[in-house]
């Protein structure tokens, strides 16, 4: 096995083009893509680290990261079309109802 | 050996793959690269002898989420001229603090060996007799219904109100203006 400090560069390289991406971009699907890629970068840790352990809670806990991550991508699309339908946009910059 | 090639191939695929799908403008492209980089993580996967999350990565991430995804794109207009980020500052900004966080775990990582204790085996090659991980997928499967058998159920009734939850949510509502 690779030493595991390869992989833990890996995920926190990923971790932080996803967290550029959730900061800088102003379009809500490529934010949630983003977050996805995050989640992704978390998975990499758990199952590098379930490796090295031997064990497979690691694997189990990345298989609810992936469940997790489903659930999240259907509401926040969900949430997004209906954002969509009343005020035909998808920038961040212009969710701004609940400013006051 | 092949252990670490295929890990760099992976690996470089996805970093570079995720960097352009962070900065593409167009979404579809942007969904494009990021298939390719849940696939090459998936390779990854696969060399850390997760089999089964190998298979589960690609039916439900690229297979299920990012069809997902690629159906809101094309349902949603987005050929709308969209504005340059205003502040360069932004973008710089978030450049820096993503460097700069970078390099303070590099060197918390690398100073880790110098410490005893479980930190020495982070940058090193591990000794053999801790690479002892069988190809698993039977004691993923047992240990998740017998120990994680709550955390299961829980998750299956997560699923199920997120998926009632995206359906009212993008459900047309008769009585709306």
């Amino acid at each position: 096995m690779m030493p595991i400090g390869h992989y833990l560069f890996l995920s926190l390289a990923l971790l932080l083009i996803g967290s550029i991406g959730v900061i800088t971009r102003r379009n809500v699907i490529i934010v949630l893509m983003s977050i996805e890629l995050i989640l992704n970068a978390v998975n990499i840790n758990l199952v590098a680290f379930s490796r090295y352990y031997g064990d497979v809670a690691g694997q189990i806990f990345a298989l609810f990261i992936i469940a997790d991550a489903a659930a999240e991508a259907a509401v926040g699309l969900g949430i997004m079309i209906a954002f969509f339908r009343n005020r035909e946009t998808v920038l961040a910059d212009e969710m701004d109802l609940l400013k006051w | 050996m092949l252990d670490s090639v295929l890990f760099y191939f992976f690996a470089s695929i996805a970093i570079i793959s995720a960097g352009l799908m962070v900065t593409r403008r167009n979404a579809i492209h942007s969904a494009v690269f990021l298939i390719t980089t849940l696939l090459s993580t998936a390779g990854i996967f696969l060399q850390l002898r997760a089999e089964f999350l190998f298979i589960a990565q690609i039916i439900l991430y690229v297979g299920g989420i990012m069809v997902l995804f690629i159906f809101v794109i094309m349902l949603v207009r987005l050929d709308v001229p969209l504005p340059q980020i205003r502040s360069r500052l932004q973008k710089g900004a978030a450049v820096f603090v993503a460097l700069a966080v970078f390099t303070e775990a590099a060197i918390v990582l690398l100073l880790a060996r110098k410490v005893p204790g479980p930190g020495q085996g982070l940058i090193d090659p591990l000794p053999a007799a801790a690479d002892k991980l069988p190809p698993n997928t039977e004691e993923l499967a047992k240990s998740l219904f017998t120990a994680y058998l709550l955390p299961f159920e829980i998750a299956s009734v997560l699923l199920l109100v997120a998926m009632v939850g995206a359906v009212v949510m993008a459900k047309k509502r008769p009585d709306a203006p």
